[in-house]
């Protein structure tokens, strides 16, 4: 935890000014008002001001002072983050990497991209697609979620399974460290010596460092892709199906499962042909060498039908298969249709529960009287439950949180975790005392305490004060307690 | 298979009270590895800490105590027709799986399957002050926390014991195929990673002695069907070979003299010293017999985008690790100080410094 900064507002935008490009310095409401909130709209903070730098001695520069001064830093890339964790505090620095916007090599037989962190997900697969080549993780945000959140994160997508997440992906970061030291972990080859450090700046939310440069692995695009789509009449014969796959020693390029209330919204929004009287929908895509895809097609197929599929369609085009994944893809747009409001959650389980958790997940959606819809990134275990809710509605949105609080409890308790791909940040802090015992969160307090000994960086996300585990331990399942959440992170 | 976690924990509690230095020692096969042990320190030994806690062939998931056997760990997988996707290295039969991690040790598959590295999803830690830690899952997703798992791989057990690892494993490959063609050293680097970057079902590049050996696996149709277009002859003992690399017991690795190992850019130019070398990873891993100036190989491992160290041989009570700058020496005493407050484990095994 800091204490308060020992600067005020108007000293450090002053000094801010000295190196920064004054426009780049915000400190009126008006222009900070879109950065008070990231993807998780539910959860806002005004900050103390707003800095854009440019360069990464910038950076170092900012880091120094705002350590020196303890001054809170909440570094930002696109703001698309679904768990809060680019939310800003209110005593703290917003540090916006939007202007590190730059591929700044590609290397085409080394199969490699250097990116400033700004660099969108996308931007990356779309540059050297002239090459044969893409960037794997593809998250749903792909189009503008950027690498340096990437890295934050550990994002996966849908093709994670096969191809990895972002810390499979990556071969190096640049990153300025919480005193202002620049320095790079990993490098241009597979591994560096002693412990490893790139993984743990992987996924670690911009609680470590800010990252300012990213190598990243490019791979070459697949010959041919095609994705067979089943219908199920339960869940159950669709999650076996999921597991006979796997068992044939067929690893999917992507197995995304949906249930039938989000076929029914996304074959609405998309027109994609989906079995609209199925309780289970399963796509399967295989990718690679055209002999290895059609070999694999055909036992997919004739394992689908074997299992119990009510429908089996392959794709065999590629209009057809963009049409099958855009039902998918569009699930959270099509749930958005028919709610005012949806809250996305993000537990993974070991698939082998998976009938349970969505049984126990419809009895909760009858104690608190909100509906929920379920897509499932099949092929690693990552639940997304849609829970459906109006956020004009007086205590809805607290229902919703409940809600959403027991279902990571679920998660927990058979064997998996409260977050797959979105991160902690501000919204899951409570349930990592359900995840974790004390000493393992003080253990996480200690490692960022070797990164960022005054805790400028991020704090109050990620992992949460030990004196309200046990409260929090306590209360679950019972109530929630919002204010306990505003004094953690306060 | 037994758990002697307790025992463990509280030979841990006992050292610290008397401030007793240890070595932690799994199978003992990778003892050659990182610098000299401590001779005054005792051994925490995790040879008993043995058996499969679970495995699910369908999850694709399987949690093992640390000191496994790799041996054991592949024959249960074989049962159910999978695999430790990133062939794991083993240096006689004692290799364990806590080792491996530990030394974050890959074999030829490694540029196409990942490494361990990349394939654990969880840990159990025994830390500095006997307190038995549970990180990650045992599920493929999971960003609850820091990545404490990863950042094992490499540590040499500086930072604690490693006492259960749930890792993510892999089909067998329906069908695998080598094929070699002789090349010289010069033009071999561009045609492995020309070689990598097309679409096709490689899983193996390698070049030593003037050959290039490449590995195709994967679905049977998939493999034949590039063998056809690929040029070089097809090899009868082509596993064989593969199987000799991995467990680093090709003709290249045998003698007491220094063997260095070159971690760089899969397409940086071969740093130019005289001696033998082999060329793995499609060019990321090369391995060097051969003597030269620790700092000017360090100057041209850091021109070719990576790191050299001295992996067997040699002078050990020396450093043997690639050069760490400052600021992340820094952070990996205090990253250690986190994990092991008063020094016990391995006390400059990995660096003199850590």
């Amino acid at each position: 935890m800091t204490t308060r900064p020992g600067i005020s507002k108007a000293e450090l935008a002053e000094k801010f000014r000295e190196f920064i490009d004054p426009d780049f310095v915000i400190t009126d409401n008006e222009t900070m008002k879109p950065y008070e909130c990231d993807g998780m709209s539910m959860y806002c903070e005004m900050p103390l001001l707003v800095v854009l730098p440019e360069t990464p001695a910038q950076v170092q520069r900012i880091m120094r002072l705002c350590n020196e001064h303890r001054v809170p830093v909440v570094a930002r890339g696109a703001g698309t983050g679904l768990s809060a964790g680019a939310m800003p505090h209110r005593e703290g620095v917003v540090l916006s990497l939007a202007k590190f916007n730059r591929i700044l090599e590609v290397d085409p037989l080394a199969r490699t991209a250097r990116l400033q962190p700004g660099v969108r997900n996308l931007a990356i697969s779309d540059e050297v697609a002239r090459h044969g080549l893409y960037y794997g993780p593809d998250p749903s945000s792909q189009i503008a979620c950027t690498i340096g959140g990437n890295v934050a994160e550990n994002s996966g997508g849908v093709h994670c399974l096969k191809y990895g997440l972002t810390v499979h992906n990556i071969l190096s970061v640049e990153m300025i460290t919480a005193e202002g030291d620049r320095v790079v972990v990993g490098n241009d080859a597979l591994d560096a010596c002693g412990m490893d450090l790139l993984a743990l700046m992987t996924g670690s939310e911009g609680l470590l460092g800010i990252v300012t440069e990213v190598k990243v692995k490019l791979l070459p695009k697949p010959e041919i892709a095609q994705v067979v789509m089943a219908g199920f009449d339960s869940v159950q014969k669709a999650g076996d199906a999921v597991g006979g796959i796997i068992s044939a020693g067929i690893i999917p390029g992507g197995l995304e499962m949906m249930d039938g209330y989000a076929i029914v919204a996304a074959d609405d929004f998309a027109q994609a042909g989906y079995p609209r009287e199925a309780k289970a929908l399963l796509l399967c895509e295989v990718d690679g060498t055209e002999e290895e895809v059609h070999e694999h097609i055909e036992q997919a197929e004739a394992l689908f039908r074997k299992l119990g599929a009510t429908s089996v369609r392959t794709s065999q085009s590629e209009e057809e298969r963009a049409l099958l994944w855009k039902g998918r893809k569009s699930a959270f747009p099509a749930v958005g249709r028919i709610s005012p409001d949806y809250y996305c959650m993000d537990g993974t389980i070991p698939r082998r529960h998976l009938a349970h958790v969505l049984l126990e997940m419809e009895k909760m959606s009858e104690k608190f009287g909100l509906r929920v819809a379920n897509v499932f990134h099949a092929g690693d275990g990552n639940l997304h439950p849609l829970i459906l809710f109006d956020a004009n509605v007086p205590g809805e949105f607290e229902r919703t949180e409940a809600f959403g609080g027991s279902i990571l409890n679920l998660c927990v308790e058979v064997g998996g975790c409260i977050t797959g791909e979105h991160g902690v940040g501000v919204e899951k802090i409570r349930q990592m005392a359900v995840q974790f015992s004390d000493q393992e969160l003080q253990q996480f307090h200690d490692l960022k305490a070797a990164f960022d000994p005054r805790g400028i960086l991020n704090p109050g996300k990620g992992v949460p004060a030990l004196r309200f585990c046990q409260e929090y331990r306590s209360l679950e399942y019972k109530q929630h307690n919002h204010d306990t959440v505003e004094v953690a992170h306060g | 298979m037994a758990d002697v976690s307790e025992g463990l924990r509280k030979q841990i509690l006992n050292a610290r009270k008397k401030d007793q230095k240890l070595n932690i020692v799994g199978g003992g096969s990778k003892n050659f590895m990182g610098r000299a042990a401590d001779r005054h320190a005792d051994t925490l030994s995790l040879a008993e800490h043995t058996g499969i806690v679970e495995y699910h062939p369908v999850e694709l998931i399987m949690t093992v105590r640390a000191g496994t056997r790799i041996t054991d760990i592949e024959a249960a997988l074989s049962e159910e027709g999978q695999c430790l996707h990133f062939e794991p290295p083993c240096f006689g039969d004692g290799s364990t799986l806590g080792g491996t991690l530990a030394c974050n040790l890959s074999g030829p598959a490694r540029p196409w399957s990942g490494s361990v590295r990349d394939q654990v999803l969880g840990i159990r830690l025994l830390n500095g002050k006997g307190e038995h830690l549970r990180f990650g899952g045992q599920v493929m997703k999971n960003v609850a926390g820091y990545d404490v798992s990863r950042l094992q791989a490499g540590a040499l057990g500086t930072l604690g014991a490693i006492t259960e690892i749930s890792l993510k494993v892999m089909p067998r490959p329906a069908a695998s195929m080598t094929l070699v063609q002789d090349m010289a050293m010069d033009d071999v680097i561009r045609y492995m990673n020309q070689r990598a970057g097309e679409s096709k079902p490689i899983t193996g590049a390698a070049w030593v002695d003037g050959k290039v050996y490449l590995r195709l696996s994967g679905a049977r149709s998939a493999v034949e069907a590039t063998a056809e277009k690929w040029s070089g002859e097809v090899m009868e003992q082509g596993e064989a070979f593969w199987q000799q690399l991995q467990h680093l017991q090709h003709d290249f690795f045998t003698g007491d003299g220094p063997l260095w190992r070159f971690s760089i850019g899969s397409t940086a130019a071969n740093p130019e010293l005289d001696g033998p070398w082999l060329i793995d990873w499609a060019g990321s891993q090369r391995w060097y017999r051969g003597q030269a100036d620790s700092a000017r190989m360090e100057s041209m491992a850091r021109s070719a985008g990576g790191q050299v160290s001295l992996f067997r041989g040699g002078d050990r009570t020396d450093e043997v690790m690639h050069y760490q700058p400052e600021a992340l020496q820094t952070i990996q005493k205090r990253l250690k100080e986190s994990f092991d407050p008063d020094g016990l484990f391995n006390p400059g095994r990995l660096y003199s410094w850590l």
